[in-house]
């Protein structure tokens, strides 16, 4: 029997995860063929993706996995292994020796310090982007901006370079793009960041990445791991942010609740980091034959786990399609489960946290300046998200 | 429902920690993180009991099963 592959193109709503996903709720794990005809399975159950990801006989290495999507110009089903520095694709031990390098320096209280920094590069986008208005385009002007110029301060990454560094992460995360492209796009990445670790090794300033040259990494590991934490800073909570925005204009009676409640921003953050679910999917592979809900995994089978079915799943969140900015959405997975759970979750939720009630109140009648289906979205991104938004707003 | 005056115990693994801070941001009367490597600290092995239930839900979220409760052993504290 042939079985269908991972549903993935969005037909419906923008925000809501594609038609095919959600009607697999009331069967967490089932079979599915993947790209490169690899009979693996797809996980759409919470509890089910839990204990999966927080499982140490799934893993991450990436010459394991099979890709559900396929991926343009790549032969066979063959994924190189890793490069140095991205722990992503790594596993126990190697992936805890440096996991535990940089956990200190992401931790919630550090991170909390950060708020008045980003407190003041929010302000100062939305003064630039008020200047130039009535009209923007809130990833440009905004979405965008925010996260960049933070986690640039935060690496010591000059931000003035970024025309060395943006187009190559784009490049990196985009799905159309060909194996070719993407290689290249990772060695200039990586050339970039080679660079500047030699220059922070020789004149250290008050940064991430002077920091980490104490330890014990070489300079390629510096790199690799400079550019994993600038790729995923610069692409992640831009998309939140930008569709984030979409669906808050989209909902207005949520968007009204939270302009009358500041105090609500915390748990729309985590309502829509559920809702949204831009980080999907997540592959894992098995390393032995395990069972889970009453099927054998086998050993060499890869799991997609769907982070957008499994946040919607409606055992785990009822009327889970609703946008519900006063429901408790905590235990949601969209910065995964396990040892791997995002590294940067606090970074990104303090960068929420912050701008989204801060760019309702400076302007209390943004909308959207086209029709809600021209906004064009990231559909082919591992990291979903809109293209651009076009807003608007009245000029006092 | 479990009883809030029933007293609660918890420990922490810090081998088993990811440091991603979970408990930390959902109970921060009873875990924090240490500056060094990010890993748990746990500041109140029995919390007080208006704390309680931000620990159980820490617990539960934790994404590495790094934190763990044991109300019932607890009586002899
Ligand atoms: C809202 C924004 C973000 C989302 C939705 C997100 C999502 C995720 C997810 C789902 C994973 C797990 C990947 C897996 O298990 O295979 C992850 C890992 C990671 N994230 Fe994020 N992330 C966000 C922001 C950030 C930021 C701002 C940083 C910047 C430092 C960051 C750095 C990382 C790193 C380094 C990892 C790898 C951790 C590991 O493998 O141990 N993320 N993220
Ligand atoms: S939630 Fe778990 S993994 Fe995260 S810091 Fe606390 S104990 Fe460690």
């Amino acid at each position: 029997m042939s079985r269908p592959p991972c549903p993935r193109r969005r037909t419906g709503c923008p925000l809501d995860p594609p038609a095919g996903l959600t009607a697999l709720s009331d069967k967490p794990l089932r079979r599915m063929r993947y790209a490169d005809g690899h009979m693996g399975w797809l996980v759409t159950g919470h509890a089910t993706a839990r204990a999966i990801l927080a499982d140490p006989r799934f893993s991450s290495r990436y010459e394991l996995l099979h890709l559900p999507v396929p991926m343009e110009g790549m032969v066979s089903g063959e994924l190189p292994p890793a490069p140095v520095g991205d722990i992503i694709g790594l596993d126990a031990p190697e992936h805890t020796r440096y996991r535990r390098l940089l956990t200190g320096k992401f931790t919630v209280r550090r991170m909390r310090q950060l708020t008045e920094r980003v407190e003041q590069l929010t302000a100062e986008c939305l003064d630039a982007m008020e200047q130039a208005g009535p009209t923007a385009d809130l990833v440009e002007a905004f979405a965008q901006p925010v996260p960049a110029l933070m986690i640039c301060e935060l690496l010591g990454v000059p931000y003035a370079d970024r025309e060395r560094f943006q187009g190559q992460v784009a490049t990196i995360f985009d799905q159309t793009a060909d194996a070719e492209a993407k290689g290249e796009a990772y060695t200039a990445l990586l050339q970039y960041l080679g660079e500047l670790v030699l220059a922070k090794r020789a004149e250290p300033t008050d940064d991430l990445l002077s920091d980490l040259t104490t330890s014990d990494l070489t300079d390629e590991e510096l790199a690799g791991i400079g550019g994993l934490l600038l790729a995923a800073g610069l692409d992640t909570t831009a998309n939140m942010l930008g569709l984030g925005t979409f669906a808050l204009l989209s909902n207005p009676e949520q968007l009204d609740a939270l302009r009358a409640d500041p105090a609500l921003a915390e748990q729309t953050v985590e309502e829509l980091l559920r809702y949204l679910s831009v980080a999907d999917p997540l592959p894992r592979s098995a390393l032995e034959d395990v069972e889970v809900e009453g099927q054998v995994i086998r050993a060499g089978e890869t799991v997609t786990i769907s982070v957008q079915a499994t946040n919607r799943d409606p055992h785990k969140f009822p009327d889970p399609d609703r946008l519900d900015i006063h429901r408790k959405a905590t235990g949601h997975l969209a910065f995964g489960h396990g040892a791997h759970q995002c590294l940067g979750q606090q970074l990104a939720r303090v960068e929420m946290t912050v701008a989204f009630p801060a760019l309702f109140a400076r302007f209390p009648t943004l909308r959207l300046a086209v029709p809600p289906q021209e906004v064009p979205l990231r559909d082919r991104s591992n990291i979903y998200g809109v293209i651009n938004l076009p807003v608007t707003w009245d000029k006092e | 429902m479990s009883d809030p005056r029933e007293p609660l115990r918890l420990s922490a693994d810090r081998d088993l920690c990811a440091g991603a801070g979970m408990c930390a941001l959902t109970a921060p009367e009873v875990f924090d993180q240490d500056d060094e490597e990010g890993l748990v600290v746990l500041l109140h092995p029995a919390p007080a009991p208006e704390h309680r239930a931000a620990a159980r839900m820490a617990v539960g979220l934790c994404p590495a099963e790094a934190i763990a409760l044991n109300s019932r052993d607890a009586t002899d504290s």
